[in-house]
């Protein structure tokens, strides 16, 4: 290989080295940028009395209150929905199926498909079937059920991952003993499986909060304080995408719902860290020493 | 007395009755999560059908233009703003994530490879609404100093690239770790210098995955609705420049849908199948180029 040396110095890795690290630090400055910013204008308005009261004149001033409330509403929902069912393909992908057969095939695959279905996708079939076919109008459980379809394979796969994680001793201790396979899978494999599960079911919940286009027009936009599920109320990134797009002179206040949401994500991924390595120590822990 | 067998108590023990309630339980459980996907692509179907069947699906190529009340709907420019934001998103954020995963993977110390890899783990559960905003407050005024009116494609362009960099770069440190470390040994051992070793035998050796992590991240850049919504000014035109305000597909599902009926509802369905159509293939080609990345070094 022809070298470009100038004084025993190599020219050519110098360059790429140079170029490789310039881009680096480009890629980096545009990640922090926006972080900075919601940072920067959002700490001006977040307070307490910011979370604690309701929107006045479209959202220019006052708080979120019943915008947090609409959103935790939407995120039972869609958590209350997804949970059996993600349990139930996750159970029967570990457990039932014979991984190899044309059952979990077809599971495997429908989740598949599924993930990689775009938000506005699930919005137009929530505003069909939720809204318009069972009537349930523009309504916090009709969003909250679209967004379960929507974060039912990421649930699923994540519950099925911790049962496999849960290992082949737990599980042949359990025979053993002569346990039935849902008695193995019930009082051994999810205990033990616990913090893993824990986790997917918060990852599922960031995905549930992160997400505008599905509940645009599911979960509908009123801003005032819901009373039941079946009334319309915005999510916080609903709020922010209407502040910042129809409401001018409202841009400080979506920072503030913005750093908001943001803070009560970091919140929640810290927790996925804790219970993952949680589930991390739990089974290599566990298994060296019974084994 | 006979009647009590071993048979017949085995039938009807209690824990067999229960396993049978249990795993039929699970199996409906299991076949309510695989028929939703089959639900929503018979509702799109059902949905847009009268309107394909109206004219054919090459009727929303070649009609006069988007005028929905009077019957034409031509998606042409939108399907185009799609794919031109798309590849401008790929081409301004794959050298941006290839550089990140090589410096991660293979150059920096492992202190500042971990604060890197959280960045960019932060910033892949940044909602895009976020982005959103952050680009209608910060990119477009730049731009519009640049070439008024500011919400254009090109501010699309940078802030889908910056909402897909977390996609394309974590796939691609993950491709980057498949190529066995006795590559990079013997290319060191031979003298090679650090740059060549990354650029001659490590990229390529990954190849198919970085392919398949621009492929998910394409996926990703297409189907995003909220950014492309607030930042590229919704107008329906083919852009003659990257400064032309655009409407992409996903954004006039959002815009239209509140309001649409009768058969310019059903277009908007037609869109929708469009763009599940188009990310389902692109995810389809991206894992399995992905998969025969992690086979070849296994």
């Amino acid at each position: 290989m022809r070298r470009f040396h100038v004084f025993g110095f190599d020219v050519r890795d110098f360059v790429w080295t140079f170029v490789m690290y310039g881009l680096t630090l480009t890629a980096v400055a545009m990640l922090l940028w926006p972080l900075l910013t919601v940072f920067g204008n959002g700490l001006q308005v977040l307070s307490w009395d910011f979370l604690l009261a309701s929107p006045e004149d479209a959202g220019r001033s006052g708080g979120i209150a019943p915008i947090l409330v609409s959103t935790l509403g939407i995120v039972l929902v869609s958590l209350t929905a997804a949970l059996p069912l993600a349990f139930g393909v996750a159970v029967m992908l570990t457990e039932g199926f014979n991984p190899a057969g044309w059952p979990a095939t077809i599971l495997r695959c429908s989740l598949d498909i599924l993930a990689g279905i775009p938000s506005v996708v699930f919005g137009l079939f929530g505003l069909s079937l939720f809204c318009r076919q069972l009537e349930l109008g523009y309504s916090i459980l009709a969003g909250g059920l679209t967004l379960a379809c929507m974060i039912l394979p990421t649930l699923a796969r994540s519950l099925a991952f911790s049962l496999e994680s849960a290992g082949v001793a737990h599980r042949a201790g359990g025979a053993a003993l002569g346990l039935s396979k849902q008695s193995v899978l019930w009082h051994v494999m999810v205990p033990v499986a616990l913090p893993g599960i824990c986790a997917g079911v918060v990852l599922a919940l960031t995905r549930a909060l992160a997400e505008t286009a599905v509940l645009l027009f599911t979960s509908g936009y009123s801003d005032r304080m819901p009373e039941s599920v079946l009334d319309s109320g915005r999510s916080v990134s609903v709020h922010i995408y209407d502040l910042s797009t129809n409401v001018p002179g409202g841009t400080l206040n979506a920072y503030g719902s913005a750093l908001a949401l943001l803070l009560l994500l970091a919140l929640l991924s810290f927790t996925v860290h804790a219970l993952t390595r949680w589930m991390q120590r739990r089974m290599t822990g566990n298994t060296t020493r019974s084994l | 007395m006979t009647l009590l067998t071993d048979e017949v108590v085995a039938k009807v023990h209690p824990t067999k009755l229960r396993g049978w309630a249990f795993w039929s339980a699970m199996s409906m459980l299991a076949l309510l999560g695989a028929a939703i996907v089959f639900l929503i692509v018979a509702f799109l179907l059902s949905e847009s059908f009268p309107l394909i069947a109206q004219g054919g699906p090459i009727r929303f190529f070649t009609d006069e233009g988007w005028w929905p009340r009077d019957a034409s709907f031509n998606m042409t420019p939108m399907v185009l703003a799609s794919l031109y934001l798309t590849i401008g998103a790929l081409v301004v954020a794959t050298p941006l994530s290839l550089a990140i995963s090589l410096v991660t993977t293979f150059k920096a110390p492992a202190r500042l490879a971990h604060v890197l890899r959280n960045l960019v783990e932060l910033s892949a559960a940044v909602p895009t609404v976020v982005y959103g905003l952050w680009g209608v407050s910060s990119i477009v005024p730049i731009v519009n100093i640049w070439s008024p009116p500011g919400a254009s494609l090109l501010a699309g362009v940078l802030i889908v690239a910056l909402m897909i960099i977390p996609t394309i770069t974590v796939l691609t440190q993950s491709a980057l770790q498949t190529v066995p470390t006795a590559y990079v040994q013997g290319a060191t051992a031979l003298g090679v210098s650090t740059s060549q070793t990354l650029l001659r035998i490590v990229i390529p050796a990954a190849r198919q995955g970085i392919f398949s992590a621009m492929v998910l991240g394409a996926a990703r850049a297409i189907g995003e609705t909220m950014v492309v919504l607030m930042v590229c000014g919704n107008i329906v035109q083919v852009p003659t420049s990257l400064f032309d305000p655009v409407r992409a597909l996903t954004a006039n599902i959002a815009l239209e849908m509140p309001y649409a009926m009768g058969d310019h509802r059903a277009s908007l369905f037609v869109a929708g199948l469009l763009m599940l159509l188009l990310v389902s293939a692109l995810v389809a080609v991206g894992e399995w180029v992905g998969m025969r990345q992690r086979k070849m070094i296994s």
